[in-house]
């Protein structure tokens, strides 16, 4: 039951003049900007954009500063947003193959076209603190080869396929349109598009944790990073009124294809299956999860017994956004004055029919 | 005049002004010439669809942000913008710019320049970061062992 209780304007009021003390924190410190946000913490912004579910790294720096650094508060900022903005279509579909590339390894391939580009990563370091940073430097240069890297750089999927030893990938009969789970309700089963949107915007923390729990057995999987790579790749939008498609700049991509162990059938030799990951700005380790998971999904149309939490799609799918589990969370700190009167009422009146009871008892007895 | 370079076709110059930077693109253009403004700029969002596999079926990744805009010069020419962000002035004068394009103003082939030398800024601006990161390329050698 929900009863109106008003009262408690002044108070939030004066708590939202507090939280905006509490974030500037000590005034003697400079304030950071967003544009310090967006081009410091690029990983933070690119993890707020994917769980956001928008891509704009000025506004993800926004909502981090705006939320203390708090993802899922920044996330939740974006999602917001969001809602508040017209649609006006849908991307052709991204071309991975086009990449920009700035990382591109294999952990299935030594040598591989193109080569393996580790790029900007943290995998190499030693983990130690860097106290020169609490200093402020110069800024540090990267160096430069003389020449670009290697025009073709082929997906490492799309290489074992030529030889027919990949699962196959290819679009439905007639390149169907995909479902949009911000339009409409999820249903089960879900297809793949669906998995995927909804992975694409799941938190990362829970993606990571449940791919663990793949590779620690709990899933029945064993899957060979066969490619990651980051780069930049064209959007194209074809706006009605014009009629061509029209490039609208670039967004940063982070694109992980999991080669796992095969499957077969009467009419389709052993051929490795394949999970697939993608994420905006730099997102490593969001799409290495979400591939695992990708895969692990697929467990229904494998055959493949669903024994685990990671290939129960209904589980997976309906627990991995972070704005809707807090929200249902956090919800526990509203008023629940009267449910709560309720419960105390009924545990008075159990414990009063036990004690009349104990007393009858005790008087028979007598 | 040096004529333009063939590759100068109307989605190639909308593909590089959308990836210029605001400065870069009030840069291009003096005072603005006259125009009607048809569609005020305006942002909202573009659902950006993936491919499973990056060849498969088709998914939803996330929206991102995009700005439009269209206005109409005096001889009815149309121009259009559109471009990923939230940039308002850059969408009302990249959409300026690409209807002076269309026409064959005075002002085309200093355009079409200056378009050509932003083309050349990005694609020097893309080199550099494959220089970088070719930097970072693995070359492998073999250690032989013993007498082989």
């Amino acid at each position: 039951m929900y009863v109106a209780v008003k009262g408690g304007e002044a108070a939030i009021l004066a708590t939202h003049d507090l939280v905006a003390e509490e974030r500037r924190g000590d005034v003697s410190v400079p304030e950071l900007s967003v544009a310090q946000i967006r081009e410091q913490m690029q990983l933070a912004v690119a993890r707020v954009m994917n769980e956001g579910s928008l891509y704009d790294e000025d506004l993800s720096a926004l909502a981090l500063k705006q939320a203390q650094g708090d993802m899922i508060e920044a996330a939740f900022l974006m999602r917001a947003y969001r809602t508040t903005l017209p649609r006006f279509g849908s991307s052709v579909p991204l071309d991975t193959s086009n990449m920009a590339i700035r990382r591109r390894i294999s952990a299935t391939y030594k040598d591989l076209p193109g080569g393996q580009v580790l790029g900007p990563t943290y995998d190499y370091t030693h983990r130690l603190f860097d106290f020169a940073l609490m200093a402020s430097g110069e800024a540090p240069e990267a160096q430069t080869s003389a020449d670009r890297l290697d025009a073709a750089m082929p997906r490492v999927p799309d290489i074992l396929g030529d030889e027919g030893l990949m699962e196959a990938e290819l679009p439905p009969e007639g390149d169907p349109r995909p479902f949009d789970l911000t339009r409409d309700p999820i249903e089960f089963p879900a297809d793949r598009d669906v998995r995927l949107q909804t992975l694409a915007r799941g938190d990362e923390g829970f993606l990571l944790g449940l791919a663990y729990s793949v590779q620690r057995g709990f899933g029945g999987n064993h899957p060979f990073a066969g490619e990651i790579r980051l780069g930049e790749v064209a959007v194209e939008f074809v706006p009605e009124e014009l009629g061509f498609a029209v490039d609208l700049g670039d967004i940063t991509l982070t694109e992980c294809q999991m080669v796992n162990q095969f499957q077969g059938s009467k009419d389709q030799p052993p051929q490795f299956t394949r999970g697939y990951g993608l994420s905006f700005g730099h997102a490593e380790r969001k799409a290495m999860s979400m591939a695992i998971l990708d895969r692990s999904l697929k467990a229904r149309e494998f055959g493949e017994a669903a024994d685990y939490p990671a290939q129960q799609e209904e589980f997976v799918l309906y627990h991995a956004d972070n704005v809707e589990a807090s929200g249902f969370v956090e919800h526990l700190k509203l008023p629940h004055y009267v449910d709560f009167q309720g419960e105390l009422e009924l545990l008075r009146k159990i414990r009063r029919e036990q004690e009349e009871r104990a007393a009858t008892m005790k008087e028979a007895a007598e | 005049m040096k004529t333009a370079d063939a590759h100068l076709s109307r989605p190639f110059w909308m593909g590089v002004l959308a990836r210029a930077s605001s400065s870069e693109v009030a840069a291009l253009l003096g005072p603005l010439p006259p125009y009607e403004m048809i569609k005020r700029p305006e942002t909202g969002t573009v659902m950006v669809e993936g491919r499973a596999g990056g060849g498969g079926r088709r998914f939803n990744v996330g929206e991102a942000t995009m700005t439009r805009c269209v206005v109409r010069l005096p001889d009815g020419t149309m121009g259009f913008s559109y471009a990923l962000g939230r940039d308002r002035k850059k969408a009302e004068q990249a959409a300026v710019i690409d209807a002076l394009l269309q026409g064959n103003g005075e002002e085309k082939g200093a355009l079409l320049r200056h378009i050509d030398r932003l083309a050349n800024d990005q694609k020097e601006r893309r080199e550099l970061a494959s220089r970088k990161a070719a930097a970072t390329k693995v070359n492998f050698f073999t250690l032989v062992r013993g007498d082989g």
